[in-house]
């Protein structure tokens, strides 16, 4: 451990850091470090975004079997030899930035009637309380930004706040649409925001931490030496980060749960009366949102930025943060080209009756899992898998007796 | 100190601006701000649990149900009125409002603030969840026992609509 601790590209960005902040004075060396972490979260995770909107669109059509967006290319780059049979477009690269231009450029229109000031202050609060989330996950070894006690509850609590912007933008836009949208899509955030918390408590249990380093430490050794100590290869810990991942998709508002913007039924839901800016503002919030939820999942379950195998250490934990959180930003894109929109009551239904009292069980299943430390593993792992298997299967069959499975009379 | 006196200061006036304005939900969203600024001062004081919890519970959640208990009343901003009905009314609430605000005072005033000179003690998270799980578990419990059955009280009451109805 303490050779890969010590690699140079391991602690190369705590050195830059160090390097760039050290001839301060303490009290400004301190501050300048701060602003150095803020100033990388807002570059890499801002710039993540961009590639990101990008990476969507051009996945949704390859999934729908068209290309995506191909033309918008760069200026100058058909003049470099190694791009010149690209003429210019580089498979539709210089997209985001068109897309940046466009927003920024296009007429702010705030309605007459409209609250000025929380027209106006809902998509900044937005994307702040989403930027703030990000200032918690050890994005690698040494690498966060703020080193908190009870970092998993700052997390949420930051998260939370989110819903009120949604009030602010549905309410002060003075729009029936928006402010029906609005109340739609609190419902939707305040139902999915208990198995959210609810699925990620067996962690901090286990753990016996709230602190997301804490969380990551424990997860950082391996059964004998090639099975790794990630709660998500545990039965509990897979139930957990399912739910996790569906209420995570809920919170964002994410397709299969994208009810409150729901572009092809309503308007735009509480995003009506937005345009231009404001609205990237909106846009922007969503992705990081996704972003820092797929990071905390990641934090959590998948073992934070441990290597999956010990022989794998030697490259730098940060890169390993990125392919796990990458990964998971796939699966988010993957589920949207794939799944159909929920209906309201279904979404209800989903939360209420089924990923609550899932949780619940959960829990339940922790506790046995931390009582049994005695036994040994396989045994453990059995029961604990019958335990969470058998009221999944059971809530699963009663909430759809009459409807699943889905015969086919006439499609054969 | 510096740093306290912008956080009363924003406590303070974002809860009298929440009492001065007449337009409800702009009122809900300052009492927001001012439960906000309490979780600051949490923060400032160094309880970064209690600050946390607060935003969770109060920003989060709270915030919403008095959003949702304020768009349920009918009556639109533009009609509500706060001209007292009547002298006697405005008097005695100005009385009560005044007594309590005395005996606050006075109890504020009359409290023995000692100069504590030895550092505050640091709490970790692990020692304040073995306190509360572990030796105030009974309290615990019944706090979660009261509130479990204030929950079912809600359901019941919110189901009743569907019986009339049949």
């Amino acid at each position: 451990m303490s050779a890969t601790n010590d690699a140079f590209l391991e602690t190369f960005p705590v050195t830059l850091r160090d390097a760039a902040t050290n001839w301060l004075p303490a009290p400004w060396n301190w501050l300048a470090q701060g602003l150095i972490a803020v100033v990388a979260v807002l570059a890499i995770f801002g710039s993540l975004f961009a590639i990101l909107t990008l990476v969507e669109r051009k996945a949704l059509g390859r999934v729908q079997n068209r290309p995506g967006p191909n033309r918008t290319g760069l200026p100058y780059t058909a003049r470099l030899p190694w791009l010149k049979f690209t003429e210019g477009k580089i498979f539709g690269l210089g997209q985001p930035m068109a897309d940046g231009i466009k927003m920024l450029t296009k007429e702010d229109i705030v309605p007459r009637e409209a609250d000025q000031v929380l027209h106006f202050i809902a998509p900044v609060a937005m994307l702040a309380m989403s930027l703030m989330t990000f200032a918690v996950i050890p994005f690698g070894r040494n690498l966060v930004p703020v080193e908190l006690d009870a970092s998993v509850l700052y997390f949420f609590a930051a998260g939370a706040a989110t819903e009120l912007a949604v009030f602010m933008a549905g309410w002060g836009s003075r729009n029936k649409f928006a402010l029906l949208a609005a109340m739609r899509a609190l419902a939707q955030l305040i139902s999915y925001e208990l198995p959210l918390i609810l699925s990620f408590v067996p962690v901090v249990m286990i753990a016996g931490s709230l602190s997301t380093v804490g969380i990551v430490a424990a997860q950082s050794s391996w059964h004998w030496g090639f099975i790794p100590h990630w709660y998500v290869l545990t039965p509990w810990g897979f139930a957990g980060f399912l739910i996790f991942m569906v209420s995570a998709l809920a919170e964002s508002n994410r397709s299969p749960f994208d009810l409150p913007e729901a572009e092809s039924e309503l308007i735009a839901g509480h995003l009506t009366e937005y345009s231009g800016f404001k609205y990237a503002l909106f846009f922007m919030a969503e992705y990081l949102g996704m972003t820092a939820l797929s990071g905390m999942a990641v934090t959590l379950f998948l073992g934070g930025w441990n290597a999956p195998l010990p022989f794998l250490q030697f490259i730098p934990s940060y890169v390993w943060f990125a392919v796990k959180l990458l990964t998971l930003l796939m699966g988010f894109i993957w589920i949207r080209a794939t799944l159909p929109r929920l209906r309201m009551d279904q979404l209800m239904h989903l939360s209420w009756k089924f990923l609550v009292p899932l949780c619940l069980v959960n829990l339940a299943n922790t506790t046995v899992w931390h009582l049994t430390a005695s036994l040994p593993l396989a045994v453990r792992w059995l029961l604990c898998a019958v335990i969470i298997v058998a009221p999944f299967t059971l809530i699963g069959r009663s909430l759809t007796k009459g409807v699943a499975p889905r015969t086919y009379r006439y499609a054969e | 100190m510096i740093a306290f006196a912008v956080i009363a200061l924003l406590i303070l006036a974002s809860a009298s601006l929440a009492m001065c304005l007449r337009n409800l939900v702009h009122s809900v969203l300052l009492l927001v701000a001012n439960w906000a600024g309490i979780a600051v001062f949490y923060l400032w004081a160094g309880a970064e649990f209690v600050a946390f919890a607060q935003l969770l519970v109060y920003v989060g959640a709270v915030s919403m149900l008095s959003l949702f208990a304020v768009l349920l009343t009918r009556r639109s901003f533009h009609d509500l009125d706060i001209i007292p009905e009547s002298v006697s009314r405005a008097t005695w609430a100005l009385l009560t409002a005044g007594a309590v605000a005395g005996v606050l005072i006075g109890t504020i005033l009359g409290s023995p603030f000692g100069n504590v000179t030895e550092a505050a003690p640091a709490v970790s998270m692990r020692q304040l969840g073995e306190e509360l799980a572990g030796t105030h578990v009974a309290g615990l419990l019944v706090v979660g026992i009261i509130l479990t059955v204030a929950l079912l009280g809600g359901v019941v009451i919110a189901s009743k609509d569907k019986e009339d109805k049949s």
